[in-house]
Parts: C-alpha cells; sequence; structure tokens
C-alpha cells in the first residue's frame, strides 16, 4: 500500500518539495544522457554536439551505406534469432517444470538456472574461449550462438516461471482427465495460456543475444562481427557521428521490444491471478 | 482426435490409468524432471563444464609437461637439493632440441620467464646452441653451454612448473610466490600489482552501490509514496534505462563527457570555465557512468520492498505522538533495510565483474580484475593467470550473495 499520510506542517511540505526536487534530477541522470544522443545524430555536421543549424539524416544514410554496419545488422540478427529459437523452448520448458517441482533439490536447480546471470560475462566469455579455440570454434556462428543462449536462458526462465505464478494447473488436469495426452496439454492447452509469458521471455531472449558485447568480443571472429562489437571499436577509436545514430536506433528498438515485453509480462499475470473473491 | 473416443467412456472422471503421467498428476516428480532436464543438459554442457574447465586451469600446468615430458616427470621426482642429476640434464638438452624443431619451444619458455624473468631467454639461447651442434650429457654440458644454468633460481622454476598441479597462478594472482625452499613470499615490487587492481575493484564496486543507494533510496521512496497514476509513469524513466544496453548508455557518456564533448562545448560556450574539465578516461567517469548503468537495479528491488510496506504502522506511531523523523528512523527505515540491502548487494556483486563500462570510460589506472583477465586471454596469451583471477573474483561474489541470501530473507523477491 502507498504511504500517503497528509503534509500539515510547513517542515514537511517543504521535506516534501525537497525530495521531489531531488528526484527530478535523479530521473534526468537517469534519462537525458541515452536521450541526448538522438538530437545529436541528428545534427549535419560532423561535430559530436547538439544541431544548431538544422536536422539532417545524413548519419543515418552513412549508417544503412556502409557495409561494416549492415553486414553487422545481419550478423546480431541472424545470432539473436537463433539464440531466441534455442532458448525459449528449452527455458520455457524448464520454468513449467520448476513450477509444479516439489523436489528439495528445486533450490539447487533454480541456483543453476540463474547462474549465468550472476556469474560476471567476462568469465562466461573466456570459458568459451578457452574451450573454443583449441577446437577450432572461436570466430564461428555456432560458438557464439552457443554462449548467448546461455546468457538468455535466465531471462526466458524467470520471466516465464514469473507468469506461471497463480496460473491454475488444475486446468491441465482437466484436459487430460478428457484424454488429452501430455504433448497435447502441453501445446493446446497450456502453451496458448501462458503465451503472453512466453513472448516477453523470448523478447528478452532476442535482446540478451543483440545487446551482447563481452562474449562477441571473445568468441566472434572478423566473420561475425555483430553491431554491439561495431560500436565498441568505434567508441574505443574514435567515436563518430554514425554511432550516434546506430545508438539511437538501439534505444528505440530496444525500448520498443521491451516495453511490448513488459506489457505482455504484465497481461500473462494479469490473466492467470486467480479471481478475486 | 484418436484420444477423444477413448476419453468418451469416462467423461469427466480423472483418467490417470489409461494415461502414462498426465502432466498434472499431483505431486509427480518424473515430469518435472523430464521438462527441466534438456535445459539442465544443456547448461551442464555449455555452462557449468566450460567454466569449471576454465577455472582449472588456475592449477595446473600444461606447458612444461606437453612440451617436455621426460624433463617434467625427472624434475617431480628430484627433491631439488644440490645441482641437478646428469640424467635430468641429458633429458633437458634432447627435449629442449625436440622441441624447438615442434615449435613448442616458445610456449614453455614463457611459462618459465612468468616464474623467473630471463629464462626465455636462456631457453632459446641454449635450443639455439644445441641446433648449432652441442651436445648434453650431463649437467656440466648445460653450464658449459649458458652459465646461468648453474643459478638454483633456474631449476625452482623449473620444478615449480612440472605440473600437474599448481599453486603458482594462485598465488600470482594476489601477488605471492613460492622461494627456493617452497615458502611463500611477495613477489618484486614492480610485479606486485594485483592485489592493487582487487582493492580498486572492490572500492569501485562499493563506492558504486554506496552512490547508487544514495540516489536510489528517495526515488524508490518517492515511487512508493505516489499515487500509482503519477508512479507508473515516473517508474517507465526507470525502467527506459534499465532496457537500454550498457554499452549504448556508456557510448553516450563518452559523447557526453569527452574532452570536446557537449557538457565540455557547452561549458566553454557559456563562459563557465576556459579548458576542458577532464570527465572521462578517469575514475570520475567510471563511478558516473557506472551508477547510471546500475542504478535501476537498486531502484527497482527497493521499490518493491517499500510498496509492501504498511501505512497503518506509521499513522499509529504517528498518533501516539512520534514526529516524523521518529517514524521514519524507527519504523520506516528498519523495514526498508533489507531491501537497500538487497539492491546494494545487487549493484555491488555486478559492478564487480564489470568489464565493457570500465573499458571505455576508465583510464589506465581505473581498470578493474575484469580488465585483467581480458589483457591476459587476449593478449599476453597467460591463460593461467586469467583463470586465477577469474577465481579471485568468483569467490568474493559468491560469498556476497551467500551472505545476501543470509541478510535479507525477509525480502519477498
Amino acid at each position: 500500500m502507498s504511504v500517503v499520510t497528509p503534509y500539515r506542517t510547513r517542515a514537511q511540505r517543504i521535506g516534501r518539495g525537497v525530495l521531489i526536487g531531488f528526484c527530478a534530477l535523479v530521473f534526468a541522470f537517469l534519462v537525458l544522457p541515452t536521450l541526448a544522443v538522438i538530437p545529436i545524430s541528428l545534427n549535419p555536421s560532423a561535430f559530436l554536439v547538439f544541431p544548431t543549424e538544422g536536422l539532417s539524416l545524413r548519419w543515418y544514410a552513412a549508417l544503412f551505406e556502409s557495409p561494416a554496419w549492415t553486414q553487422a545488422f545481419r550478423n546480431s540478427l541472424m545470432v539473436a534469432v537463433a539464440t531466441t529459437l534455442i532458448a525459449t523452448p528449452l527455458g520455457t520448458l524448464a520454468a513449467i517444470g520448476l513450477a509444479r517441482m516439489r523436489s528439495r533439490l528445486k533450490p539447487l536447480l533454480i541456483g543453476l538456472f540463474a547462474a549465468p546471470m550472476v556469474v560476471p560475462v567476462i568469465i562466461v566469455a573466456i570459458a568459451f574461449y578457452f574451450l573454443f579455440a583449441p577446437m577450432g570454434l572461436v570466430n564461428s556462428f555456432v560458438g557464439l550462438v552457443l554462449a548467448h543462449t546461455v546468457l538468455a536462458i535466465p531471462f526466458v526462465v524467470v520471466v516465464v516461471h514469473a507468469s506461471l505464478q497463480g496460473f491454475d494447473f488444475e486446468v491441465l488436469r482437466a484436459a487430460s482427465s478428457l484424454g488429452a495426452r501430455p504433448h497435447t496439454v502441453l501445446l493446446r492447452v497450456l502453451a496458448p495460456l501462458i503465451a503472453p509469458g512466453i513472448a516477453a521471455g523470448a523478447v528478452f531472449a532476442f535482446m540478451t543475444s543483440f545487446d551482447e558485447t563481452v562474449v562477441a568480443l571473445f568468441v566472434a571472429g572478423p566473420d561475425q562481427r555483430t553491431i554491439p562489437l561495431q560500436m565498441f571499436e568505434g567508441v574505443r577509436e574514435q567515436i563518430s557521428p554514425t554511432i550516434t545514430a546506430a545508438a539511437t536506433l538501439l534505444v528505440l528498438l530496444s525500448t520498443l521490444l521491451l516495453g511490448t515485453a513488459e506489457l505482455l509480462r504484465r497481461r500473462s499475470e494479469r490473466m492467470n491471478r486467480p479471481p478475486a473473491v | 482426435m484418436a484420444t477423444s473416443s477413448r476419453s468418451a467412456s469416462t467423461p469427466g472422471w480423472p483418467v490417470s490409468g489409461a494415461q502414462s503421467r498426465p502432466p498434472a498428476a499431483q505431486g509427480a516428480g518424473g515430469w518435472t524432471w523430464a521438462l527441466t532436464a534438456p535445459l539442465l543438459v544443456f547448461l551442464a554442457i555449455a555452462f557449468l563444464g566450460p567454466v569449471l574447465l576454465m577455472l582449472a586451469r588456475a592449477v595446473s600446468d600444461a606447458e612444461l609437461p606437453s612440451a617436455w615430458p621426460q624433463t617434467a616427470q625427472l624434475l617431480r621426482d628430484w627433491d631439488g637439493n644440490g645441482p641437478p642429476d646428469d640424467r635430468l640434464a641429458a633429458a633437458l638438452g634432447t627435449e629442449i632440441l625436440a622441441a624447438r624443431r615442434a615449435g613448442t619451444l616458445n610456449r614453455v619458455a614463457n611459462r618459465l620467464n612468468y616464474d623467473l624473468v630471463g629464462s626465455r631467454s636462456l631457453v632459446y639461447a641454449t635450443g639455439d646452441a644445441l641446433e648449432r651442434g652441442a651436445s648434453v650429457r650431463g649437467f656440466a654440458d648445460l653450464a658449459r653451454i649458458d652459465r646461468r644454468w648453474i643459478n638454483p633460481a633456474v631449476w625452482t622454476a623449473m620444478r615449480h612448473a612440472a605440473g600437474p598441479r599448481t599453486s603458482f597462478y594462485l598465488l600470482a594472482s594476489v601477488d605471492r610466490r613460492l622461494d627456493g625452499d617452497g615458502r611463500i613470499v611477495q613477489v618484486e615490487r614492480e610485479q606486485a600489482v594485483f592485489v592493487d587492481i582487487l582493492l580498486r575493484t572492490f572500492l569501485i564496486s562499493a563506492v558504486v552501490a554506496l552512490l547508487c543507494a544514495l540516489l536510489g533510496y528517495p526515488v524508490a521512496y518517492l515511487l512508493a509514496t505516489l499515487p500509482s497514476r503519477w508512479a507508473n509513469p515516473l517508474l517507465i524513466l526507470v525502467l527506459l534505462p534499465f532496457w537500454t544496453s550498457a554499452l549504448v548508455r556508456t557510448t553516450a557518456w563518452v559523447v557526453l563527457l569527452q574532452t570536446h564533448g557537449v557538457l565540455n562545448e557547452a561549458l566553454i560556450g557559456m563562459g563557465l570555465i576556459e579548458t576542458p574539465l577532464a570527465l572521462i578516461y578517469n575514475r570520475l567517469g567510471v563511478y558516473i557512468a557506472m551508477t547510471h548503468v546500475l542504478l535501476p537495479f537498486l531502484v527497482l528491488p527497493l521499490y518493491g520492498v517499500m510498496k509492501g510496506i504498511s501505512a497503518a504502522e506509521m499513522r499509529a506511531a504517528t498518533s501516539l505522538g512520534a514526529g516524523p523523523l521518529t517514524v521514519f528512523l524507527r519504523i520506516y527505515l528498519p523495514q526498508t533495510l533489507p531491501g537497500l540491502l538487497a539492491g546494494m548487494i545487487i549493484v555491488f556483486t555486478l559492478a564487480l565483474g564489470y568489464y565493457i563500462t570500465p573499458a571505455l570510460v576508465g583510464g589506465g589506472a581505473d581498470q578493474m580484475v575484469s580488465g585483467s583477465i581480458a589483457f591476459y586471454t587476449n593478449q599476453s596469451l597467460n591463460w593461467g593467470m586469467a583463470a586465477a583471477l577469474s577465481l579471485l573474483l568468483l569467490v568474493p561474489l559468491t560469498l556476497m550473495l551467500f551472505a545476501g541470501r543470509y541478510l535479507t530473507k525477509s525480502v519477498p523477491v
């Protein structure tokens, strides 16, 4: 419940004002730096400052005409789609299993499934590098997709598991009592009911891979350069206006996709919440 | 469907006998394990396996045994007292030449050089001499090829590297090494860098966690006390950076803070400063960018905890005559401490392993353990060292997480 208390005294009103003022500054700190990139990317000049002489899509044109960036986009898309296709079913099945599991080993299992989220990415990255380098899998799409799948799985498990909270598993009993086979129950009864949760998990998996930099730095070769790698190198060498255009597009894409995922997640939690008595 | 006719005979009744393991069987363990099994197997092969194999490199020494197998065996059997016997010296001579021709000499030479600077040139020089026709039948021949072979430290280094297990990398990761008598001693001052880097990593993570707490607590409090028609749109302002990747947000900070970046140009334009301020490629830049990236990780769980605190207790306290400050300090703050602590632990542990942000906005003196791990993996190719540093990072991280679980049992996550 909210803790709204009436502000009677003058001191309390001033305190509230100070709080709101401070929070406004923190909100500005949170949001403005990222949003500042958008006008800068529309600056017709090559200087990384706010535009003063009109707006231009020049740097976006440069972005779309650059073979390096378009190839990086294709690579990122391919890796992210493959990661999503593997991580979503694996994570969804595991989340369903976890939701009904009563074993004493359950906390251990949850710990393992969440571990790739907790272990520093640099450690996952070099673990893959050491494993793949002798096998010749460094500089391959297979290696990159495998590593990204590991990083994406916790998000799928957590999101789908959350959407199963309050789910009425009696529905499944009813279906099987009517003769539906296990796979039918799973695919035709359970899956449609938690579809928003699964979709949200898939979006998280996609964005995890699409935004991933550290593993790609180690495992990807010149032929697997992804968008984040292209950006990382650019920022490290000499930051160009093209990068601000790419950053703007990435901000828009992730806001759009993860905003949708958030809505889906809430919808799925609402859908499966037991009716109020 | 084939099953529909069968189920028609027992409408409305559970037909568990007719099917093997219906998915909704009460308390059944089998199918839940069957559903989790694919992921379990996948993570065991693609995550646990690689990470454990990587960490094993921190305690294993493979360079010398793989390049000089017989020498390694003899070194392990030798007690290390006095000069090495002729059999060992002869085996070493044979295997230096063989390794030189097989192209594996550089790896073992590098490994010995980690332990004793100068070993590399000694091994190469000996290899060159052997190639030119020198022969080694005993210790005296080695000493004749290069006087440095009579230095006992060379043989100590070789004994340390003979494998298969080693404490070398783990000790080196805390600036220690074994001396000739097997005692743990401090390495030379110019080589002692890792303790500094580790302490710096802790310091940066702790400062970032503290900054996040200072900025995040009031925000979470405001969000939790506003009516939802105000709180929900403001929550999006916290989620927005949460959704944008750390790389993009770090890039934005570079654009803003760099020498001729937006902020400096604006300040100069307004006449407030004459020369650009050094806002980036130093510790300040690291603190700003990392706090920005990690702040949502503190606000969101804390907001969850604060939403669950009942206003009734505070009204009760007020009605009993407690002032607002007393109510906050004695009623509200204690209830939010576990949430605050949980958020700070999340931020601290995430900060410990951060690589991208310090690499892009930090200077040379702001690199954290993750930067050293990357360096030893990519540039110096000293994988044992990279593995030992990873272990050094994982141990405090795991301890923090367990401590966090213990301290914050009451946080509903």
